[in-house]
């Protein structure tokens, strides 16, 4: 007997920190390797009489997100808080947004190994971290509390329940990292905690008499800080959803458990239960009454969203129509802004995609892979003109292109001085002299009496290693197209 | 007469002409403080080093001719729910707080030290500034400097009364739904709640964030005018504080003198119904009658949603806010922490048991019963919305006149003991206070003659909002005429 078709319906609540300098409320720097408890203030430690003042930095960033997430920027948004008690929260609530959040609305495209998606938005909000609280070791019956990361501006992100599987939570969760990345908005190291996942996780299934969707009970898994553990908790939650509906198919419904809360151990694969339906916080919110409400200026918001940057996968798109990128090629080129913004400088300088794709994929990718440099950074090694002018030496046969990848690119790469500097320092420059090249020639074919008679007997490829000789005589110098010329004459044709 | 004697603006002229020095004036109220703290407990306690080196450094600037503040060489007294970073505690009056040292100088304090005043000390106040009386502080009640057996008002009652005592010429306080003007007119003298966000409140110690605003106590119109002055304007750390482009501080002193005519004066009838003392009510009523000798015109309004849902509005608002405000103290970061407790949530519940007084509980109780799921709509949301009906009451008057009066309180003090058992009846002593600070607008009292039984009595006049110049001089109009004026009470050596 087949029950009904168990549909995954997955929602997600992403949260990132913000890449401001100071904290949401106070002059407090953001840092993360910082002495415990070393970057606060009386007002990030909640001391008596101290009033929060809203980092503007932050807003912008996140309105920038939102708008990026095609939102609505509502003409009011206010703050609330959000009670509970735990010691890592000094005032004992959370200053959030509750019912009037900074963006409502919008949606995220995003590639999927079953083909492109749209995971709608319901909305954006701006709140603050918490601190981070450490039992003690050993056993001892006290915990310590760091405070440093108390205040620091975070961004939630709640999505609509339109992901259907691990691999696409994953793969939205990559999407937003490098939406965030893209435009400046977080760094999104996931080391650093600085993006969380909470997945709300529930199975649709089928519908009842009405024709209304039915599903099992809706179960959020808390605080997960990779997208490993993202991807194996929301499949371990589908596996346990579906067992624990087939046991009991009229017991394990939404209706009649409503939502639970999990946790997520990733040694052991499992994810185990927080707080039951009935166990609900009651977060007592009410509008904040030491901030005024964020009424955005129109002008400012539609000036924002003309700095929104083409976003990633609609230049990814570009790419491949535009310049004719492989699809890999398009994806790599297009992952990091800097990296795209790069290339494209290279491509249009060069007045050659295709060459400009090549020295990308191959030695700029290289060195900046092996060394680990991210796209931001690309410019303190490499500047697109210089990178251009290699191009055009090779293509005006000054250099040979192993010589220019070898030795002038690395040379370039660890000194920032221009190919020129570089080919005239180490004598580098192509020979293209055919009586030089002659000489060369000349040399190659006495050494090698044992090849040429190869060549001559019908070894055709014999032709390649005379080639490299006279090349290894000129020091790699020789213009290969005046040695290949010059040997095939020599050889009797 | 003794430096004591003089009011903070007759202090100024005479440290300025030399007749006096800071010091002698500092050692004066200290003099006084010691010889009359004991019996009226008005201050939690005195820095008196601290105020003798600071009166010295003035006096030695004013030698040297170097510029000298709006305050200089004034003693204040400060409301110990102001925070002061010079190693004095910051209590509250609460048992949580007792050990309590504040690491930062709140902006009125700071602002009160660049304009060279010597702070003397910290007054006493009920228990995070919730009461009517003083008698909710942890510390022990102020007594009233015209009958010792009876109330100061509160909750600034110890700024009230270390200004009526003369143990100061000025002091701060700070009013939620009455706590200035209430205990000004039990002690009988002038004291003022500025317009919400005319002063900034980094640093005062959250009550009821919406409502709370800091303002002076002195013995006259000008004293106030002097200590608003100095205090009043933008402060970027409270994002209520409004900027001064859009509300400039007006020179208060400078135009003091200068009646408002034509003046339309607004009597509520609201003011005058049931629960009001006929004794408080005849010498409020003389009060309007010198105003109209003196060509104001009365007229009668109505206020109809500011006292009969005034108190119950402001009891759930400020209860709402007062137990979010007063989460935070846990025992966990600073503060009493119980020292018998076993694990995390008890310690929570033994540190507040313990450090809270009963006011204090029973309006973190209400507040967190009015901001539950469930209760949410019913309770705050409706209170939000009468109390637009509040400020709309007072819009629709303001358009009719110029400003508002009736009695600060419906009685004067009362004796202590009488009303603790009843909170609800307690609670009454605010009701022609709270409307003014639901609905933002400035208020002060004005001392405006006695009860049969020598108890002053307070006028209480509002106005619109950002309007505290006009309101100071219509109060100054009423005060050049009382020819009581500068009485003394006993227990500063007035006569009975």
């Amino acid at each position: 007997m087949s029950g009904p078709q168990l549909v995954p319906t997955i929602g997600l609540e992403v949260h990132m920190h913000l890449a401001t300098r100071t904290k949401l409320f106070c002059p407090c720097a953001v840092e993360y390797d910082a002495t415990p408890n070393s970057r606060v203030c009386p007002v990030c430690l909640g001391m008596p009489g101290v009033l929060p003042v809203m980092n503007e930095k932050a807003v912008e960033l996140a309105v920038r997100m939102a708008l990026a997430l095609n939102s609505e920027i509502p003409g009011l948004a206010k703050w609330d808080r959000k009670h509970y008690y735990y010691p890592d929260l000094p005032k004992n609530y959370q200053i959030s947004e509750y019912d009037q959040p900074l963006g409502v609305g919008g949606s995220l495209d995003i590639e999927t190994l079953q083909g492109p998606r749209r995971v709608g938005i319901i909305r954006v909000h701006l709140e603050e971290d918490a601190g981070k609280l450490m039992h003690a070791e050993g056993g001892g019956n006290y915990s310590v509390v760091d405070l440093n990361r108390t205040g620091t501006p975070l961004l939630e992100i709640v999505s609509q329940p339109d992901i259907h599987g691990a691999e696409e939570a994953r793969a939205y969760g990559e999407a937003l990292r490098q939406l965030a990345v893209y435009l400046g908005v977080g760094h999104c190291n996931m080391q650093l905690g600085q993006m969380r996942f909470e997945p709300n996780v529930s199975l649709r299934i089928g519908s009842d008499s009405q024709g209304r969707p039915r599903y099992t009970p809706i179960s959020e898994i808390k605080n997960l800080n990779s997208f490993r553990s993202l991807e194996r908790a929301v499949a371990f939650e589908i596996a346990r959803h579906r067992e624990e509906y087939e046991a009991d198919p009229a017991g394990y419904t939404l209706e009649k458990l409503g939502k639970s809360t999990r946790g997520w151990r990733d040694d052991s694969g499992l994810s185990f239960l927080q707080r039951s339906k009935e166990e609900a916080h009651d977060y007592r919110y009410f509008p904040e009454p030491d901030l005024v409400p964020f009424v955005p200026d129109r002008k400012w918001v539609e000036e924002l969203r003309k700095t929104v940057p083409e976003l990633p996968e609609k230049r990814r798109r570009r790419f491949i129509a535009e310049y004719g990128l492989p699809e890999y090629d398009a994806g790599v080129l297009t992952a990091e802004r800097a990296v795209a913004d790069f290339y494209e400088s290279v491509a249009a300088l060069a007045k050659d995609p295709k060459a400009a794709s090549n020295w990308m994929m191959q030695d700029v990718m290289r060195q900046m892979n092996e060394q680990k440099i991210a796209g931001d950074d690309l410019e303190k090694y490499l500047t697109p003109s210089s990178l251009v002018s290699l191009i055009n030496m090779q293509k005006q046969g000054s250099i040979n292109r192993t010589t220019a990848s070898s030795v002038v690119f690395p040379e370039m790469w660890k000194t920032q001085k221009t190919p020129e500097q570089i080919v005239s320092e180490h004598n580098l420059a192509q020979v293209a002299d055919s009586g030089a090249v002659e000489a060369f020639v000349d040399q190659a074919l006495a050494a090698n009496s044992k090849t040429v008679e190869d060549y001559r007997g019908g070894k055709k490829a014999a032709l390649g290693r005379l080639m490299g000789e006279a090349m290894k005589a000129s020091g790699g110098k020789a213009n290969p197209q005046l040695v290949r010329a010059l040997l095939l004459k020599k050889l009797g044709g | 007469m003794t430096i004591t004697d003089l009011t903070a603006c007759q202090l100024r002229d005479a440290l300025r002409e030399g007749r006096t020095s800071a010091r002698e004036a500092t050692d004066a109220c200290l003099a006084a403080i010691e010889r009359l703290n004991p019996t009226i407990k008005a201050f939690l306690s005195v820095d008196s080093g601290a105020a003798r080196r600071r009166a010295d450094e003035i006096d030695r600037s004013r030698a040297a001719r170097e510029p000298l503040g709006l305050l200089a060489g004034i003693p204040v007294a400060v409301k110990d729910n102001m925070c002061t970073a010079d190693g004095q505690p910051t209590t509250c009056a609460s048992r949580i707080l007792a050990a309590w040292r504040a690491p930062y100088d709140a902006h009125v304090v700071e602002r009160l030290r660049a304009e060279g005043a010597v702070v003397l000390g910290k007054t006493n106040l009920d228990e995070f500034a919730m009461g009517s009386s003083t008698e909710n502080s942890a510390f022990g009640t102020t007594r009233n400097p015209w009958d010792t057996e009876r109330v100061p008002g509160g909750s600034s009652g110890g700024s009230a009364a270390a200004v009526a005592a003369r143990m100061a010429p000025l002091a701060l306080g700070s009013d939620t739904g009455g706590s200035i003007r209430q205990p000004a007119s039990l002690c009988g003298v002038v004291g003022l709640k500025p317009t919400y966000g005319r002063v900034s409140r980094f640093g005062l110690v959250a009550f009821a964030s919406s409502l709370d605003q800091i303002g002076p106590f002195g013995r006259t119109v000008a004293d106030a005018a002097l200590l608003l002055q100095a205090t009043a304007g933008h402060d970027p750390r409270d994002s209520t504080s409004v900027s001064e482009k859009d509300q400039p501080v007006p020179d208060y002193l400078a135009h003091l003198e200068e009646p408002v005519r034509p003046l339309r004066i607004g009597v509520p009838r609201e003011f005058f119904g049931a629960g009001l003392d006929p004794e408080v009510e005849a010498v409020v009523r003389a009060a309007l009658a010198v105003y109209e000798r003196l060509g104001a015109k009365l007229v009668e309004i109505g206020l109809p949603h500011s006292t009969e849902f005034a108190i119950a509005t402001y009891y759930i608002v400020a209860t709402s806010e007062a137990s979010s405000n007063l989460a935070r103290y846990d025992g966990v970061h600073y503060g009493r922490r119980s020292s018998d407790h076993s694990g995390l949530i008890d310690m929570y519940m033994r540190s507040r048991a313990q450090g809270f007084g009963d006011e204090v509980k029973r309006r973190i109780m209400l507040g967190t019963y009015a901001l539950s799921a469930g209760y949410y709509d019913a309770y705050y949301k409706k209170a939000l919305r009468v109390r637009r009906l509040i400020r709309r009451d007072f819009e629709e008057a303001f358009a009719r006149c110029d400003c508002i009066m009736g009695p600060t309180s419906p009685t004067a003090a009362f004796p202590i003991g009488q009303r603790t058992a009843e909170p609800l009846a307690m609670y009454l002593s605010d009701v022609y206070t709270v409307s003014a600070n639901l609905a933002a607008v400035p208020g002060a009292s004005l001392p405006c003659g006695f009860t049969r039984a020598g108890l002053p009595v307070g006028l209480q006049i509002l106005s619109d909002v950002f309007t505290e110049d006009r309101l100071l001089r219509i109060a100054r109009m009423y005060e050049r005429q009382a020819e009581w004026s500068g009485r003394a009470p006993p227990a500063a050596g007035g006569a009975a």
